[in-house]
């Protein structure tokens, strides 16, 4: 190779690998449909989820009319109603929030921020994403095979799940589900090597683990996570296959199912529940991490100001991840596990209160006397703060074992977990959506539209969800398809649910109005030029924006300083790029 | 916040808990002189170790939780040679034929480290041999349990679970070796065809003139070799 004149800059080490160029495109099927470049992966990714999360969005309005006007529609029966939740669930934290975060986000962001020319194994990458396709088309054919796709709640627990009684059980439904499950565990860890690999052995000169922005410290973290957790997930579908399939007897005791004896016998219902939540617990902080990364960065930028605590943030992002494998029964405290167990779970549940406590006091301490610009991106990283706020709040009610009891299986829960998870990450990809839509397609999305989109989204979340921690309070239990008005329910909560269903017919039309606005800046909205929010970081500082092949063009960028230089005393400007050697600004105080 | 000059790495790389730190504040590359294709294989394993222990603590709590009794696998486990009954001696002869075929996967491994192409392909095809060898044994045993009765939904011996765990955990061990013998074959030929001592790319290759490929293959197998040893000890031994 050519030396070119800065492999050889005095002040960082010399390029330890050769500058791989990734492998050019053939013409128009390996460039936009078979693409082995990440950016284009990150696209289809972010689209097939997206597509398939509006599937998800209708299953919710359904649910909610049944809820808001029971009786009202005909077609939506029991059955109905059970299918519904359950790919609702299962879609939104698998197919939608898991592969946007670390497929579309994480594809798109980690070349570019690393200052890597692609992923480390492009081939392996786009296999990545046609397996999730493939994952995500099983999921739709069971909606379409007899029987419909399976009703056991999105936790799929045994042995109802593979009984006649649940809707699928017995027909095609959870065969489909689980092996979509198994081919999208499949799909990810293809992904996730990739990430991993590029993160720690594909960073440019000068680019250090510290001065990583925070959005590849929680994409990284949380794909580390998945790669040890999905494993759990993988077991837990082939056992429960070969017991649907087969006739074995992993988790399934002897039962007696409409008068008949079943075959089955001397399995464990609770140890899928445990392999189960090994999974499901670490899968919510997959889904929080990149959020908790990403908004870091949407706030250091919009406010102007470096991010407070960096290393803090990285450690607590490391240390919520190392925890989260290690309180997965606390989603089973009413399953009738041993007491002790509860103490231990509910202990360490609250200890991760601890790292998630200190970045949301650095976040607010970002803020602090901050140049603060309420654009889209921000908005959307406010309302993150306050509804994460309020979700990590009620989940302190809700690990705790004497709490959790009465309030189990109850609204209550549901609305806790919309709220931290549900709401609170979709926040972070609606603001992430609105800060790098320029970076994609050189183009800002349209400002009025952003703000009819935001304040009914934020306002209407609300609506939705605060109302239902109530309704749980008062007694209703979730998953139930018409409650009536039961003796142990102390207030009648008809007018509120009906006012919920409204408020969330709003909420997901608001995101149509989304929908027409990325489509219709792509063409109408400003140019954005290359450095709209004037970011410090990688991904906007190509020599190309919206980033070419390569990303880099001749040159791999060279890194001498964090992410974070904002508003230094005495800079000209208020942000010094990651790539400027120059010297140390006079009033910037100890680094 | 410029953090002052980055740390030369042209020193030989410190010793101890310093040089790990020195690695991982360094840029570039956290595990130093560690190829792409080294860290994902590394990684992969350790993902594919947490399905293996899934595996087995499923099995412990099946074992445990089933109201039957477990069979005794040492009688199950046995063959009628002249006469006597020898407990796991199938067993006992696949184990020795896998961790015998560790010994000349890494043979292979030093072979390739001096570039030995004829040696290093010929103890990959021994490697393989052998591999194949357990799987076939493997089959040899499926098929004698099949034939006493042993169903995943049941079985003559006891605890329903037993074959279903059998099955299982033991057949999805064998699919990681059978995949193991196909890629050493295919790492072979290239090995043999000398496409590792060129400065082309390939599948699998990556155009470094170095025999990579065949350490990497070696990790895999390694893993799929201890993996059995856990299994042979908490399945067969217990």
């Amino acid at each position: 190779m050519a030396e070119l004149p800065h492999d050889t800059d005095p002040k960082l080490p010399p390029a330890e690998v050769a500058d791989v160029i990734p492998p050019h495109a053939h013409g128009w099927w390996s460039q936009y449909v078979f693409s082995q470049d990440a950016k284009y992966i990150a696209i289809q990714y972010a689209g097939t989820a997206t597509a398939i999360g509006l599937v998800a969005l209708v299953l919710s309005w359904m649910m909610r009319l049944q809820l808001g006007f029971p009786g009202l529609f005909d077609f939506i029966t029991a059955d109905a109603y059970y299918q519904f939740v359950t790919m609702h669930g299962m879609i939104m934290v698998v197919y939608l929030l898991t592969a946007l975060f670390l497929g579309g986000f994480g594809n798109y962001l980690i070349p570019l921020m690393v200052g890597a020319r692609d992923m480390v194994f492009p081939f392996v990458n786009m296999l990545s994403f046609w397996i999730y396709l493939a994952a995500v088309l099983v999921l739709v054919i069971s909606f379409f095979v007899p029987g419909g796709p399976t009703g056991a709640g999105w936790t799929l627990y045994p042995p109802q799940a593979i009984l006649s009684g649940t809707p699928g059980g017995q027909s095609a439904g959870i065969v489909l589900m689980l092996l979509s499950l198994i081919l999208f565990i499949i799909g990810f860890t293809m992904g996730g090597l990739n990430y991993v690999v590029t993160v720690l052995q594909a960073r440019t000169r000068g680019m250090t683990m510290m001065r990583l922005p925070l959005t590849v410290w929680g994409i990284f973290t949380a794909t580390v996570m998945a790669l040890l957790a999905f494993p759990a997930l993988l077991v837990a579908c082939i056992m429960m296959l070969f017991d649907r399939l087969l006739g074995t007897s992993f988790f399934m005791p002897t039962l007696v199912e409409l008068g008949e004896h079943l075959s089955y016998g001397g399995g464990s219902p609770i140890a899928f529940q445990h392999l189960f939540w090994f999974f499901g617990h670490p899968e919510v902080y997959i889904v929080a991490l990149p959020a908790f990364g990403i908004v870091s960065d949407l706030l250091a930028v919009h406010a102007r100001k470096n991010v407070f605590g960096y290393r803090m943030m990285v450690w607590a992002i490391v240390g919520i991840g190392a925890l989260s494998f290690i309180v997965w029964a606390h989603h089973m405290y009413v399953s009738g596990m041993h007491p002790y167990f509860g103490f231990f779970f509910a202990t360490t549940t609250l200890i991760i209160a601890v790292p998630t406590a200190i970045k949301v006091y650095n976040w607010v301490l970002t803020l602090w006397r901050a140049d603060i610009h309420l654009t889209l991106p921000m908005l959307f990283a406010l309302g993150f703060i306050v509804t994460f706020v309020n979700g990590g709040l009620t989940g302190l009610f809700l690990g705790n074992v004497v709490v959790d009891v009465p309030l189990s299986d109850t609204m209550f829960v549901v609305a806790h977990f919309h709220m931290v998870m549900g709401v609170a990450p979709i926040m972070v990809i609606l603001g992430a959506i609105y800060h790098w839509y320029p970076l994609v397609t050189g183009r800002m999305l349209n400002q009025t539209m952003g703000h009819i989109h935001f304040w009914i989204t934020f306002l209407g979340a609300y609506a939705i969800f605060f109302p239902m921690h109530y309704v749980g309070l008062v007694g209703v239990p979730r998953r139930y398809y018409e409650i009536g008005e039961p003796a142990f329910m102390t207030a009648p909560v008809d007018g509120l649910n009906a006012f919920i269903t409204v408020a969330a017919l709003t909420v997901g039309a608001a995101q149509m109005v989304f929908l027409f606005n990325l489509y219709w800046s792509r063409r109408h909205g400003h140019l954005a030029g290359s450095n709209p929010w004037r970011a410090t970081t990688l991904e906007w500082l190509t020599p190309v924006v919206p980033p070419e092949h390569g990303n880099w063009g001749e040159e791999l960028p060279l890194v001498y300083r964090w992410a974070y230089d904002y508003s230094l005393p005495g800079a000209p400007e208020d942000f010094i790029v990651q790539t400027d050697p120059g010297p140390k600004a006079p009033d910037a105080g100890p680094s | 916040m410029q953090d002052p000059p980055l740390k030369m790495p042209q020193s030989p790389p410190t010793p101890g808990l310093q040089g790990f730190v020195d690695d991982w504040s360094s840029d570039q590359r956290a595990f130093k002189n560690v190829s792409w294709g080294k860290a994902m294989m590394w990684i992969f394993l350790l993902s594919d170790t947490f399905v293996f222990g899934c595996f087995l603590i499923a099995y412990m709590i099946s074992r445990s939780s089933t109201v039957s009794e477990w069979p005794n696998t040492s009688e199950v486990f046995a063959l009628h040679i002249g006469g006597t009954e020898f407990p796991l001696i199938l067993i006992a002869i696949m184990t020795f034929v896998l961790i015998s075929s560790s010994g000349t996967m890494a043979m292979a491994v030093n072979c390739a480290y001096s570039r030995a192409r004829k040696p290093t392909a010929l103890l990959m095809v021994a490697t393989a041999a052998l591999g194949a060898a357990f799987v076939g044994m493997q089959i040899f045993e499926w098929s004698k349990l099949i034939h006493e009765g042993v169903r995943p939904w049941g079985n003559p011996f006891g605890a329903e679970q037993f074959g279903a765990s059998f099955f299982m955990i033991t057949g999805f061990h064998g699919t990681h070796v059978s995949i193991g013998v196909i890629f050493l074959l295919i790492v072979a030929r290239k090995v043999w065809k000398g496409e590792f001592d060129r400065d082309q790319r390939s599948w699998m290759c990556s155009g470094k003139g170095d025999y990579e490929a065949v350490e990497i293959m070696g990790l895999y197998w390694h893993f799929v070799d201890l993996v059995w040893v856990f299994i042979f000890a908490f399945f067969y031994l217990w």
